[in-house]
C-alpha cells in the first residue's frame, strides 16, 4: 500500500508539473482525485488491511491527497498567469495609431477676448449691458456732449440711415441708456459691434467691436478710474503689466486719458510689436463729463463718475499675433480651429 | 503738427534731451506721433575744394577732380558734372558715405579711375532749390563762398533739426502752432514762455483804409477780417533760416510773401492769405455766401463749383477766394504787384470743415480753421507778417489795419475750488501749487474770490471739471494715486438672458462648430441669390444712406448669408468640412421710412457642410434643446414654405406650439448661388424665443425602484407616415404605465413592398409602486397596437 501511495503521488506530481493548459488540470484532477480515481480506488483498498496499519496508511493517504490537492492549486494558478500573458501579448496593439477625435468646436477669438473681459470686471462688480446697434443721433453723439457740428463727428465717420438715425459708432450710447434709467450706482460694461465707414484692409473694417466702461457713484475719483483700470490690465495681461495714463482729449469726458500698457511682448524693453516705446496704447478713459451725467438725469454734484472704452479687434489682434483683420471676418475653419 | 525744435526752442528753452522731451511733454498732455532727424541720414559728406581737374582718358563726359577735404592727403574724384571749376567749394560724399534716400557710396572705379567718393548736388544732400535757390538746376551744388575744408556739410548748410510730429485733439486749436507747443513746453517744465514781441515800423506812406475796404455779409461764418496792405514788394526767397524752418515743419518754400504767410501760419496757427489789391474790383472785399451755381478757379488750376452754403471771399464782381480754404487763381500775386493784401480772418470752423469736405480741397488752412480759431489772434498775427515783411526787406508797410470785427471776443472767469478738485482727482494738492499751474498756462488768477479769467485762446476751458484736468496734466497723471473705489458694493452680473446665450454658444462648441463673425450689412442682391421674392417682407431693410458700396448697403433682414459666404470661402479653400455657427442680430424696421429704431433681433445661425445629412444637424438642434431643458417640448414638422431651402428636407421647430425656427438642407439652386458644390444644411433659431422658453430649473426624479417591461414592434406603414404621427400615436394609447417610445429602426428595401417602409419601435412600461405583470400592459399594447391599425394603417409584422 505504502508503496502504492508513493507511486500515485510521484505519478501525480509529474503529471501536474508537466500540465500544459487549464483543461488538463481539470482531467487530472478526475483521474487522482475524483470519485472513481487512483487515490480513492486505493482508499477502498483500506479494509483490508489490519487494524494496526490502517491509521498509518489513512494517515498516509490524506497526507498524499492534501499534497496532490496543493499542487494541483498551484499549477492552476501557474496555468492561469501563463495564460493571461499569452493573452495580453496576444491582445498587443500599436498605440501610436491616431486617436478617434470628435469634431472640436471653438469659440471666436473675438468672443474669447470679450468675454475674458467681462469676466474680468464682473469680478469687480460690474453688470454686463447691451443696447441697440441702429441708434438714435441723440444717444450716439448729442447726450455725449457731441452736438451737431462737433469735428468728433467727422472723425468718426458715421454711417446715417435717415433722420435722426444712425449706426452707432461707439459703444458709448449704451452708457448713457444706462445712465438714463437712474438706478445708482452704476457699474457696467458693454461690449458690441460699432460701425464706422473705413473701407476694409488689414487693420481697418467697417464693423468692430469696442468695450466701454462706466462706473458711477458718489465720491468716484480719478485715482479710483486709475486704480480699477490698473487692476483690469494686469488681470488679462498678467501680473507683472504697468499702465501709464497720457492726457487726452474725449468729448465726453474730463479730464481724459489715453492709458498704456506695457508691451506684453518685451515687458516694456521696447521691441518690434511696440516700436520700440516699451508700451501698447490699451484704451481711453476719462472721469465722466459733468455735462454728460446732467443731460442724463445725474446731478454732477452729487454724483462723480469714470468711463473707458477700447477696441477689441486690436486686443485680439495683439493677443493672437494676429496680422490681418481680415482674418477675423473669413472664418476660415483652418483659423478658428486655432483658437 | 510738425515742430522743429531749434523753431520751439527759441520761444522756451527746453534743455531736456530729444527723448526726454517726447516722454515730458506726452504725459504733459501733447501727444507725439514720431520724431524725425531732418537730414538725419546723411553721412561722411564734409566740404571739400576744388584744386585741379583733368579730362578722363576714357570718357568725353567725365573729368577726374583733385579734391582737397583739409586731411592733408588730397582725394582723386570722377565726376560727370558739367558745372565745376577749379576753386569750387564743393560738398564731397566720401568712402563710405550715406547720400539722400540711403545710398551708400563707396570708392568705386569709373571707366578705369578710381574715385574715392563723389561730389553731391543739392538733391543727393536731400533738399532741392526751393530750399537753396542758389543750386544749379543741374550739376553739383557749390558754396557760395569759401568754407572751412573737413566740416560735415550737415553742419555748414544747417541741414540739421529734430522735427516733432504732434497729433494734436480737436480741443486744443491753439495747439495747431509753434506757439502753442512752446507754451505746452514752457508750462511742462516750469520755465519762461517767451513769444516774439511783435511790432512793425508802417514806413509806407498811405493807409490801409485808403486802399481797400471790407464788408462782412456773413458775420456767423465770418467773425472777423483784418486785412494789411504792403507796397513795393519785391518778390524773392526767403532767407535760408526761414526756408529752413518750413522745409523742417513740412512746408515747400516757395518765396518771401508765400513763405511769410506760411511761416506765420506755422508759428501763430493763423491762416492768412495774400491778394493782389488791383484784381479786387472797386478795392472792396465782401465777405459774402458763394451765389447759387457760381463757380471759382482756385490757386491749383482747378474750377471749383460753389453753393450757397459756402462761404467766399469777394469783389463786388467776383469771388477771389474760398473762405479759410483756398485762394482764387484771379486774385494771386504777380510779379510787379503794386501793392499786396495780406488776409488775416476768422472763420466759423464746422463750416469751413463742410466747405473743404464739398469741394473735395482739404488745406492747410481749412484744416486749421475746421478746429475753431481764436478771432483775437488774427490782429496779431497780420501785425506779425507786416513785422517779419520788413525784417526780410521785401515791401514797405503801410500803416494801419482795416479791422472788421463786430462781435470782439473777452475773456471769460471760472470759478474753482480746491477742496471740489482734490475730490475729484483723489489728491491732496496745495491750493498754491493750483494757481501756480494755472499761471503757467496764462489763466489770470484772483487767490481771494477763487476765480481765474481764461485767455480766448483756451475755448475748451468752460467749467470747474476743465480746470481740474489742467490741474491734473501739470501735476502729473502719474502721480495720482490709483485707488479701488469704496462706494456701494454692486453684484457683477450677466443677465439671464446673457448666460442663456452663453449657455446657447457653449452647446454649439460642444457640438464641434466654430463660432463665426459675419458683417451685419450686406447687398441687396442678396434676396435675389437667396430666392426671396420681390414681394416679400424681407426685402423691407434698415437701409445705409452713404454706405461704403452696395455690397455694405442694407442691414441684414436674414441671418445667414454671411455664414455662407464663409461656408463658400471653405469649401473654395478645399476645407473637406466646416461646421460654423453665429449668435447675432438682424435689423427688421418697425416700419418705412424708419420714424423709430428697428427690432434687433439676435439670432442663432448654424451652417455647416460635408460628411454629414440632415439628422446630423438635427441632433446638434436636440442636443441644443436637451441643454436648454425643453427637448421635451420641442417639436419639428415639415417646412416647405422658405423659398431658400429644400422644401422636403426641411424642418419647422416649435415650442409650445410656437414656431422659433427652422432646419433643413439649403436649396441645391441657393448653394449653387453661392458657389458651393455640396450639400449645405442650414439651421436658424430666435434666441429670444430659445430664452423664453428655456427652463433650467431642474427638479430631482427618483430613480427607479421597480422593473420595467419593454415591448419591441415592428409594423409596416405608407411611407408618407411620419415617425411623429407614429409614436404621437403610440403615446395616446400607451396608458399609465408608459415610460418611454423608442425608434430603433426604420427599413424600405427589398422585403417591403414599394410605397411602404418598415418601422420598429421599443415601448417600455414601469410603475413607481410594483414590478409590473405582463397582464398589466397587455391592454395597453392591444390599444396601441389597434389605434396604429386604424388611424395609420399600420400591419403589424411578425416580431
Amino acid at each position: 500500500m505504502k508503496e502504492k501511495l508513493k507511486a500515485i503521488h510521484d505519478k501525480a506530481m509529474a503529471a501536474f508539473q508537466e500540465a500544459k493548459e487549464i483543461k488538463d488540470i481539470d482531467d487530472l484532477k478526475v483521474k487522482y482525485l475524483g470519485k472513481k480515481g487512483e487515490l480513492t480506488a486505493i482508499l477502498k483498498e483500506m479494509g483490508k488491511l489490519s487494524a494496526e496499519e490502517r491509521p498509518i496508511i489513512g494517515q498516509m493517504a490524506n497526507d498524499v491527497r492534501q499534497d496532490l490537492e496543493k499542487m494541483l492549486e498551484q499549477a492552476k494558478t501557474r496555468l492561469a498567469a501563463a495564460e493571461m500573458a499569452h493573452r495580453l501579448e496576444k491582445e498587443k496593439i500599436d498605440v501610436t495609431m491616431p486617436g478617434r477625435v470628435r469634431a472640436e468646436g471653438h469659440k471666436h477669438p473675438m468672443s474669447i477676448v470679450i468675454d475674458e473681459i467681462c469676466n474680468i470686471f464682473m469680478g469687480m462688480g460690474y453688470e454686463v449691458a447691451e443696447g441697440p446697434e441702429v441708434e438714435k443721433d441723440y444717444y450716439n453723439f448729442e447726450a455725449l456732449n457731441i452736438p451737431k457740428n462737433h469735428p468728433a463727428r467727422d472723425e468718426q465717420d458715421t454711417f446715417y440711415i435717415g433722420g435722426d438715425i444712425l449706426l452707432r459708432t461707439q459703444t458709448s450710447p449704451v452708457q448713457v441708456r444706462s445712465m438714463e434709467k437712474g438706478k445708482l450706482p452704476i457699474r457696467m460694461v458693454c461690449p458690441g459691434a460699432v460701425y464706422r465707414s473705413d473701407e476694409v484692409d488689414a487693420t481697418h473694417s467697417p464693423v468692430f467691436h469696442q468695450l466701454e466702461g462706466l462706473v458711477v457713484d458718489k465720491n468716484i475719483t480719478m485715482g479710483d478710474l486709475k486704480g480699477a483700470l490698473g487692476v483690469f490690465a494686469k488681470e488679462l495681461f498678467g501680473e507683472d503689466t504697468k499702465v501709464r495714463f497720457r492726457p487726452h482729449h474725449f468729448p465726453f469726458t474730463e479730464p481724459s486719458a489715453e492709458m498704456d500698457v506695457t508691451c506684453f511682448a518685451c515687458g516694456g524693453k521696447g521691441c518690434r510689436v511696440c516700436k520700440g516705446e516699451g508700451y501698447i496704447e490699451l484704451l481711453g478713459c476719462g472721469m465722466v463729463h459733468p455735462k454728460v451725467l446732467k443731460m442724463s438725469g445725474i446731478d454732477p454734484e452729487e454724483y462723480s463718475g469714470f468711463a473707458f472704452g477700447m477696441g477689441l479687434e486690436r486686443v485680439a489682434m495683439q493677443r493672437y499675433g494676429i496680422t490681418d483683420l481680415r482674418l477675423l471676418f473669413e472664418n476660415d475653419m483652418k483659423f478658428l480651429k486655432q483658437f | 503738427m510738425n515742430v522743429p525744435m531749434s523753431w520751439l526752442k527759441e520761444y522756451a528753452a527746453v534743455t531736456a534731451s530729444i527723448k526726454e522731451f517726447v516722454e515730458d511733454i506726452t504725459l504733459s498732455g501733447s501727444k507725439v506721433e514720431g520724431v524725425e532727424t531732418m537730414g538725419g541720414e546723411l553721412k561722411n559728406i564734409v566740404t571739400g575744394y576744388i584744386k585741379a581737374i583733368e579730362k578722363h582718358p576714357d570718357a568725353d563726359k567725365l573729368v577726374i577732380c583733385t579734391i582737397d577735404i583739409g586731411s592733408g592727403k588730397d582725394l582723386t574724384i570722377v565726376t560727370g558734372a558739367p558745372n565745376v571749376k577749379v576753386g569750387d567749394y564743393v560738398p564731397v560724399a566720401l568712402d563710405h558715405s550715406v547720400i539722400a534716400g540711403g545710398k551708400e557710396i563707396y570708392t568705386g572705379s569709373l571707366r578705369g579711375v578710381e574715385s574715392e567718393g563723389m561730389l553731391c548736388s543739392i538733391e543727393e544732400l536731400g533738399f532741392d532749390r526751393h530750399d537753396f535757390p542758389e543750386a544749379p538746376e543741374y550739376g553739383i551744388y557749390i558754396f557760395p563762398e569759401a568754407v572751412e575744408l573737413g566740416k560735415p556739410v550737415t553742419e555748414v548748410l544747417d541741414l540739421q533739426d529734430d522735427v516733432v510730429e504732434f497729433e494734436i485733439t480737436s480741443n486744443r486749436p491753439d495747439c495747431f502752432s509753434i506757439l502753442g507747443i512752446a507754451r505746452e513746453a514752457a508750462a511742462t517744465y516750469g520755465i519762461d514762455f517767451q513769444p516774439p514781441v511783435i511790432a512793425v515800423k508802417e514806413e509806407a506812406q498811405g493807409n490801409t483804409a485808403d486802399l481797400i475796404s471790407v464788408e462782412i455779409q456773413n458775420a456767423e461764418l465770418c467773425p472777423r477780417y483784418v486785412a494789411r496792405a504792403i507796397k513795393n514788394v519785391k518778390i524773392e526767397s526767403s532767407p535760408r533760416w526761414m526756408r529752413k524752418r518750413l522745409r523742417a515743419a513740412g512746408v515747400r518754400p516757395i518765396n518771401n510773401i508765400v513763405d511769410i504767410t506760411n511761416y506765420v501760419m506755422l508759428e501763430m496757427g493763423q491762416p492768412m492769405h495774400a491778394f493782389d489789391v488791383d484784381t479786387i474790383k472797386d478795392r472792396k472785399i465782401i465777405v459774402r455766401n458763394a451765389k447759387e451755381g457760381e463757380k471759382i478757379t482756385t490757386l491749383d488750376g482747378v474750377e471749383r463749383q460753389l453753393d450757397p452754403s459756402m462761404l467766399v471771399i469777394s469783389d463786388p464782381e467776383k469771388a477771389v477766394a474760398i473762405a479759410g480754404v483756398m485762394g482764387g487763381e484771379n486774385s494771386m500775386i504777380s510779379e510787379g504787384a503794386e501793392a499786396v493784401l495780406f488776409e488775416s480772418a476768422n472763420f466759423e470752423g464746422s463750416n469751413v470743415r463742410i466747405t473743404a469736405k464739398k469741394v473735395g480741397l482739404r488745406t492747410d488752412a481749412s484744416s486749421k480753421f475746421e478746429k475753431g480759431l481764436d478771432p483775437n489772434l488774427a490782429l496779431d498775427a497780420v501785425n506779425r507778417a507786416a513785422q517779419l515783411v520788413e525784417l526780410l526787406g521785401c515791401g514797405e508797410v503801410v500803416p494801419g489795419v482795416v479791422d472788421c470785427y463786430p462781435n470782439p471776443k473777452t475773456e471769460w472767469e471760472l470759478s474753482y475750488d480746491p477742496d471740489w478738485i482734490n475730490r475729484f482727482l483723489g489728491t491732496e494738492i496745495s491750493e498754491k501749487q493750483m494757481q501756480e499751474i494755472f499761471e503757467r498756462i496764462e489763466l489770470k488768477v484772483d487767490a481771494v474770490n477763487h476765480k481765474v479769467t481764461v485767455p480766448t485762446f483756451r475755448p475748451d476751458l468752460e467749467a470747474q471739471a476743465d480746470l481740474a484736468e489742467e490741474i491734473a496734466r501739470f501735476y502729473g497723471y502719474d502721480k495720482i494715486e490709483p485707488t479701488l473705489a469704496a462706494g456701494t458694493p454692486t453684484v457683477g452680473k450677466k443677465t439671464y438672458a446673457q448666460n442663456i446665450t452663453t449657455l446657447i454658444k457653449d452647446t454649439m462648441v460642444a457640438e464641434g462648430l466654430c463660432e463665426a463673425m459675419t458683417y451685419s450689412f450686406e447687398s441687396p442682391k442678396v434676396f435675389d441669390k437667396l430666392l426671396i421674392p420681390a414681394d416679400s417682407k424681407l426685402r423691407q431693410t434698415v437701409t445705409i444712406s452713404n454706405p461704403l458700396g452696395e455690397d455694405f448697403s442694407v442691414m441684414r433682414t436674414v441671418s445667414f448669408n454671411g455664414i455662407l459666404n464663409s461656408l463658400s470661402t471653405n469649401y473654395n479653400r478645399r476645407n473637406e468640412s466646416a461646421g460654423l455657427f453665429e449668435a447675432a442680430r438682424v435689423y427688421i424696421p418697425k416700419s418705412l421710412p424708419m420714424t423709430e429704431l428697428p427690432d434687433e433681433i439676435p439670432t442663432l445661425t448654424i451652417g455647416m457642410y460635408g460628411k454629414m445629412d440632415f439628422y446630423d444637424l438635427k441632433g446638434i438642434v436636440e442636443h441644443l434643446m436637451n441643454a436648454l431643458g425643453i427637448g421635451e417640448k420641442a417639436e419639428y414638422s415639415t417646412e416647405t414654405t422658405l423659398p431658400w431651402m429644400h422644401p422636403g428636407r426641411t424642418a419647422a421647430v416649435s415650442i409650445d406650439g410656437k414656431q422659433v425656427g427652422y432646419l433643413g438642407e439649403l436649396h441645391p439652386v441657393v448653394a449653387k448661388n453661392y458657389d458651393i458644390g455640396t450639400k449645405v444644411y442650414l439651421a436658424v433659431l430666435q434666441i429670444d424665443d430659445l430664452i423664453a422658453a428655456s427652463n433650467m430649473v431642474n427638479v430631482y426624479q427618483p430613480l427607479p425602484k421597480f422593473p420595467a417591461i419593454a415591448r419591441d414592434i415592428a409594423m409596416l406603414v405608407k411611407e408618407d407616415v411620419t415617425v411623429k404621427q407614429i409614436a404621437d400615436e403610440i403615446r395616446k394609447n400607451g396608458g399609465e404605465y408608459l415610460e418611454s417610445v423608442k425608434l430603433f429602426d426604420v427599413y424600405q428595401g427589398e422585403q417591403i413592398e414599394a410605397g411602404y417602409k418598415s418601422v420598429a419601435y421599443s415601448i417600455s412600461f414601469r410603475s413607481a409602486e410594483r414590478t409590473l405583470a405582463d397582464t398589466d400592459v397587455a391592454e395597453a399594447m392591444q390599444n396601441i397596437l389597434d389605434g396604429l391599425a386604424k388611424e395609420l394603417g399600420a400591419q403589424l409584422r411578425d416580431k
